[in-house]
């Protein structure tokens, strides 16, 4: 998966549990929690959502890689 | 019209999923009501046939109002107090056939509400109210010239229509925040209003839990991993058998036991406001049975998807402030229940063990108790049959 394809899917993914959210100005560094208000079981499903979408299986000890958008980017087309 | 919670008054029918003539289960979802949290799914309490559906789309009515009526139905667990208006808003005429002898259905939740509540409701034939729906005339805004001031087809026709209830397209689009942040408000003054707080409170160290959460999760794919709210809910439900006066209602002056332990999880909802959906005998359920049901309740809470009983059985509620929350939360009751327990945010303390300081993931766990219903001493039993349980992590 290029960078292209990865920021699609997590933006797809997070759409889909904050949609009042506005994407477009989504600092790519900022905390997703803070930035989209989500909760643990937000997160959880946030993750769950990118393995059932890719197969990845997202061990938890890799969470903190994943906060960002950034860094959900860079990990998925790693 | 079933009150589902004591912050209640009044619910706007959206939807009706069933028509005349139908034939109806106990517990079958029937129709689809717009209350201050969100569209709610309304369970019928008896089995039969409907004979009338009395309230049309797009009506406010006030909690304990008919809202259809089913013939051939044992009778209801519990009658509705029905407000004095409605019997006189039932039809001239003998209703359909089939029916044998017409009952009120969806018996109000016996939930104590100021009588003063229901306001009295005009007379309305069932024909002007079905015209007056089809043309969006406000009912509450005619005056009647019918027998005893009924409102008739007449009356109807010689108003000017009102633009239809905003309600009516808002199915489940979610809720009106203002609305919800009226309905917390006005149970909130209640429960401070009436009801003697208690606090206890416990620091629970968990790091042996959650090496079994991560041990645990691990093994399995993102969807089935366990989160440590799960592991908090399972602890609670177990320890809550042991206290027995800490679950159920105060009513008319003394307690009444909740039949089963249905736990009720607080939900903070996207946009502000929050709900708090049972988890129905969560005491006989696993860990993972737990997790399931705590998932589908917050995504069906933020879908306005959650259904009438599971806001009015909640016996207990448990708030979780999850890992963006404070260290720890004083629970408000949520009237007419005696408890509620609240859980922090995990944090990092230094924690003596064996004589020595090191750092450690604790939690605080907080109880809110009645004191009419239970002393504080109960409720530090609770709080210390938690902490063993969460020590013992491996038989959760």
């Amino acid at each position: 998966m290029n960078a292209t394809e990865a920021k699609r899917l997590v933006l797809d993914v997070l759409s889909g549990i904050a949609p009042e959210a506005d994407f477009d100005t989504l600092p790519g560094k900022a905390q997703l929690r803070d930035e989209l208000d989500l909760d643990s079981m937000d997160f959880l499903n946030f993750i769950a959502g990118l393995h059932e979408r890719t197969g990845l299986d997202i061990p938890e000890a890799e969470y903190p890689k994943l906060s960002t958008l950034d860094g959900a980017v860079a990990w998925l087309s790693r | 019209m079933p009150s589902l919670g004591a912050d209640m008054e009044a619910g706007t029918l959206v939807e009706w999923m069933v028509k005349p003539g139908d034939s109806v289960k106990r517990g079958e979802v029937v129709a689809v009501v717009e209350t201050q949290k969100g569209a709610i799914e309304i369970e019928i309490f008896n089995s039969g046939v409907v004979s009338e559906l009395v309230v049309p789309v797009g009506e406010r009515v006030p909690v304990g109002t008919i809202l259809a009526r089913i013939g051939g139905a044992m009778p209801a667990a519990a009658a509705p107090p029905k407000p004095p208006a409605a019997a006189e808003a039932q039809p001239p005429t003998p209703p359909a056939p089939p029916v044998v002898a017409p009952r009120p259905v969806m018996p109000v939740v016996p939930v104590a509400l100021p009588a003063a509540a229901a306001p009295a409701r005009k007379p309305v034939s069932p024909a002007a109210r079905r015209l007056a729906a089809e043309r969006g005339v406000d009912l509450q805004q005619l005056t009647g010239t019918g027998p005893g001031g009924a409102i008739t087809v007449s009356d109807v026709e010689a108003a000017k229509p009102t633009p239809p209830p905003v309600e009516v397209t808002r199915r489940r689009t979610g809720f009106d925040p203002a609305a919800m942040r009226q309905a917390i408000g006005a149970a909130m003054s209640r429960s401070k209003r009436e009801i003697p707080h208690y606090y206890v409170t416990q620091t629970v160290e968990i790091s042996a839990a959650l090496r079994r959460l991560e041990k645990m999760n691990s093994e399995r794919p993102p969807p089935l991993r366990v989160l440590p709210a799960a592991l908090f809910l399972r602890a609670i439900a177990l320890a809550m058998a042991k206290t027995p006066e800490l679950n159920g209602f105060w009513e008319d002056g003394r307690l009444r036991p909740g039949d089963g332990l249905h736990i009720g999880w607080a939900i903070a909802l996207r946009g502000g406001g929050l709900v708090a959906p049972a988890i129905r005998d969560a005491g006989q359920r696993s860990l993972d049975e737990l997790m399931a049901a705590m998932r589908d309740l917050v995504q069906r809470a933020r879908a306005s998807g959650l259904r009438g009983s599971e806001l009015s059985d909640p016996t207990v509620t448990v708030t979780s402030l999850g890992d963006r929350g404070a260290e720890s939360v004083l629970p408000i009751i949520y009237p007419p229940q005696v408890a509620m327990i609240g859980i922090g945010r995990i944090v990092t303390r230094p924690w003596v063990v064996d004589g020595a300081i090191g750092p450690r993931p604790v939690v605080t766990v907080t109880l809110a108790g009645d004191h009419r219903a239970s002393d504080g001493h109960r409720g530090g039993i609770l709080l210390a049959e938690i902490d063993r349980l969460l020590q013992e992590s491996e038989t959760l």
